[in-house]
């Protein structure tokens, strides 16, 4: 794994975020991804994997997910129902030992990425309950005494949303990167990877409309890259005529298919009310 | 070298330690860069930056560090007043004019004659073609044009300078927070009382194995899953003197909310009185009789109260005290109803410890309270938190 990763075919690396995947594939540690929703964080393992040629093992965090159920879970009610029913397979512990995400990261025949998505979700210990085997990449399997190691260390990518601040001993072991919110030029770019050909001026009109609309002071949810690319779509499946979007018409102030930019109805009324004051004072 | 970059770090709060550093430098021996001052900005962003709020504060330290570094001018960075740099005026240049400028050099005759200029160059200087300052043509300053100008502070204007790291792109993330929401989560952790209750959906494997026994054929057994227990009931102080502490008081809030799932909370003003509310903006319209909120929650509730403690004295001692109402009782008589009804009880007090002692009201409240007020700082959660959890009785 030389060569190095600059970007894939389908997204957009700015240079930082080279830098930092270099690093951590190379160093192999964790790489944490931070960022506004939207901006490519889980899309940033499924390239890496891609650009990698690696099998890619995702492990979504919930609110309920422990640290253990990434290892191995032990079912022990399965081993009971069959003890009870006289099976053969009650014999070996190892047949009720269930294979968790890191387990199957570590012993995967070719190297995997391991992507740990929204780590935040989880409890405030999760974080501290993996020090040790991502650090050591081993554990331990105490109902069969084995001890699972990885041959090579897996690339490891972890993306949080900041609901949950992680403990500092965990950040350590990590390489680090904040995406931020694209500019206008990485932006186009973006666009150009995903709608070849698209007509320069329509990219054009509905960036300054986007655009506009993130700079709109209080939204609770401002619209970022993924609603930006999912309204273009629509533009572009809805054969959209250009000049809808180019003299728009101020008693029509909200965009077209604005649904796919505003996820919020009140952020769509305040949206509503503002145009309206900007139309009263236009006049 | 690098050492004195992670000094400069942890000097600028941002918590590096050996073992970023020992990263870095192994990531420098496997070359995982070009050697470009870019990619190694990059990289030691990567390394040493684990939260966006410090990412500008990098920044700035990078750009001291890798300036004293770089130029190799004397073993200290110089310190070039502000006031140079303070863009006042532009100097408008032609197309023409700019052909003329040609470019000094490479980099390091760049940096030596900085150095040269700057030992110099004794006050502010604007407009010229040689000397530090702003609005000229001279390569250093800001503000100013020249191909290979080097930007020292200030607004880039033509965006040629060579740095990326002075863009302070992150600047409005910087958002430092003394007490952070994990830590005041681990503080208030201590409150934990795993207790289960709810329904059954966990496999108890030691009853299933004695009941299995007993029985002869298997016997499931299942028990709810375990969770905190603590009940917690608090009193916040709003308004007035609690203003300056809203942003700490809120991070307490929002600590406590996301840890206990029995969390009452009710609001008061200086001191506690008949009656509660639990929405300030109808702080008017909806309250809750004090009396009420004795007699609902029972006596296993912890109580916490938020608050300065800085009143007039009347309005602990007299009827009719409060600032805001006739009170028919004085405070006193209410915080010792709620001090007698629950025995787990503390105050957290936003105000520095020191300054306690200057305020009537807080002696008389912390007498009220039997001492146990605590300064709302991380040891005095800590402090208080234990007191909660100590066995009553």
């Amino acid at each position: 794994m030389d060569q190095k990763f600059t970007g894939t075919k389908n997204y957009v690396a700015t240079d930082d975020l080279k830098v930092a995947v270099n690093a951590a594939v190379m160093l192999r540690r964790p790489l944490l991804v931070k960022g506004e929703p939207g901006t490519g964080k889980t899309v940033l393992a499924h390239e890496i994997a891609k650009a990698t040629g690696a099998p890619l093992i995702e492990w979504n965090v919930k609110s309920t997910t422990k640290a253990q159920q990434g290892l191995y879970e032990y079912d022990a009610v399965a081993r009971l129902r069959d003890g009870q029913l006289g099976d053969e397979r009650v014999h070996d512990i190892s047949n009720y030992i269930r294979k968790g995400k890191l387990w199957e990261a570590f012993t995967s025949p070719e190297l995997p990425v391991l992507l740990i998505d929204e780590i935040d979700k989880a409890d405030i210990e999760f974080p501290n309950d993996l020090l040790q085997e991502l650090d050591r990449m081993s554990f331990d399997v105490y109902e069969t005494g084995e001890r699972i190691e990885a041959k090579e260390r897996p690339i490891v990518v972890i993306t949080s949303n900041n609901e949950k601040e992680l403990p500092d001993a965990f950040l350590r072991r990590c390489f680090f990167h904040y995406i931020k919110f694209p500019d206008a030029d990485t932006m186009r770019e973006i666009i150009d990877v995903h709608f070849p050909g698209i007509q320069k001026n329509l990219v054009t009109k509905a960036m300054e409309i986007f655009y506009e609309l993130r700079e709109v002071p209080g939204l609770k949810k401002k619209p970022s890259t993924s609603e930006l690319l999912d309204w273009l779509k629509l533009l572009l499946v809805e054969d959209m005529p250009l000049d809808i979007l180019q003299d728009r018409d101020p008693t029509k102030a909200i965009p077209p298919l604005h649904g796919a930019l505003l996820k919020n109805e009140q952020d769509v009324m305040m949206f509503e009310r503002l145009a309206f004051m900007a139309r009263r004072q236009g006049r | 070298m690098l050492l004195n970059f992670l000094d400069e770090l942890r000097a600028a709060g941002i918590s590096a330690s050996l073992k970023e550093h020992l990263t870095l430098l192994e990531a420098l021996d496997r070359e995982v860069i070009e050697q470009t001052p870019e990619a190694f900005y990059y990289l030691s962003r990567a390394t040493f930056v684990k939260d966006e709020g410090l990412l500008d504060r990098f920044d700035q330290v990078f750009q001291k560090v890798f300036k004293g570094v770089l130029t190799d001018y004397g073993q200290e960075a110089v310190d070039i007043p502000e006031d140079w740099l303070k863009a006042v005026a532009e100097k408008f240049l032609s197309a023409e004019e700019m052909e003329k400028i040609k470019s000094l050099g490479d980099w390091d005759e760049i940096m030596e004659t900085l150095k040269k200029r700057l030992e110099e160059q004794q006050g502010r200087h604007q407009g010229g073609n040689k000397w530090i300052g702003t609005g000229g043509t001279s390569p250093f300053g800001n503000g100013g044009y020249n191909p290979e100008g080097v930007r020292i502070g200030g607004e880039s204007r033509h965006k040629r300078a060579i740095k990326v790291w002075e863009k302070r792109e992150f600047a409005n993330l910087d958002n430092t927070k003394e007490l952070g929401t994990r830590n005041i989560k681990m503080a208030l952790r201590r409150l934990r009382r795993f207790a289960r209750e709810g329904a059954a959906d966990e496999l108890d494997l030691d009853a299933t194995i004695r009941g299995t026994a007993r029985q002869g054929f298997l016997d499931i057994h299942m028990r709810p899953e375990r969770h905190n227990a603590v009940k917690l009931l608090l009193f916040l102080d709003v308004g007035g003197s609690m203003d300056p502490h809203i942003k700490l008081c809120e991070e307490l809030f929002s600590a406590a909310n996301a840890e206990f799932k029995n969390l009452e909370f009710f609001y008061f003003h200086n001191c506690l009185y008949e009656g509660v509310w639990k929405d300030n903006r109808r702080r008017w319209a909806e309250r809750t009789k004090t009396w009420d909120v004795l007699h609902k929650y029972g006596h296993d509730y912890k109580i916490v109260f938020v608050g300065d403690a800085a009143m007039s004295p009347y309005e602990i001692s007299h009827p009719g005290g409060s600032v805001e109402h006739m009170n028919e009782e004085a405070g006193h008589v209410w915080l010792s109803r709620v001090t007698h009804t629950y025995p787990a009880c503390v105050w957290l007090n936003p105000e520095p410890q020191r300054i306690w002692d200057y305020s009537q009201s807080n002696k008389m409240v912390r007498q009220l309270m039997n001492d146990r007020m605590y300064p709302l700082t991380l040891e005095g959660l800590d402090d208080a938190m234990r007191e909660l959890s100590r066995k009553q009785g």
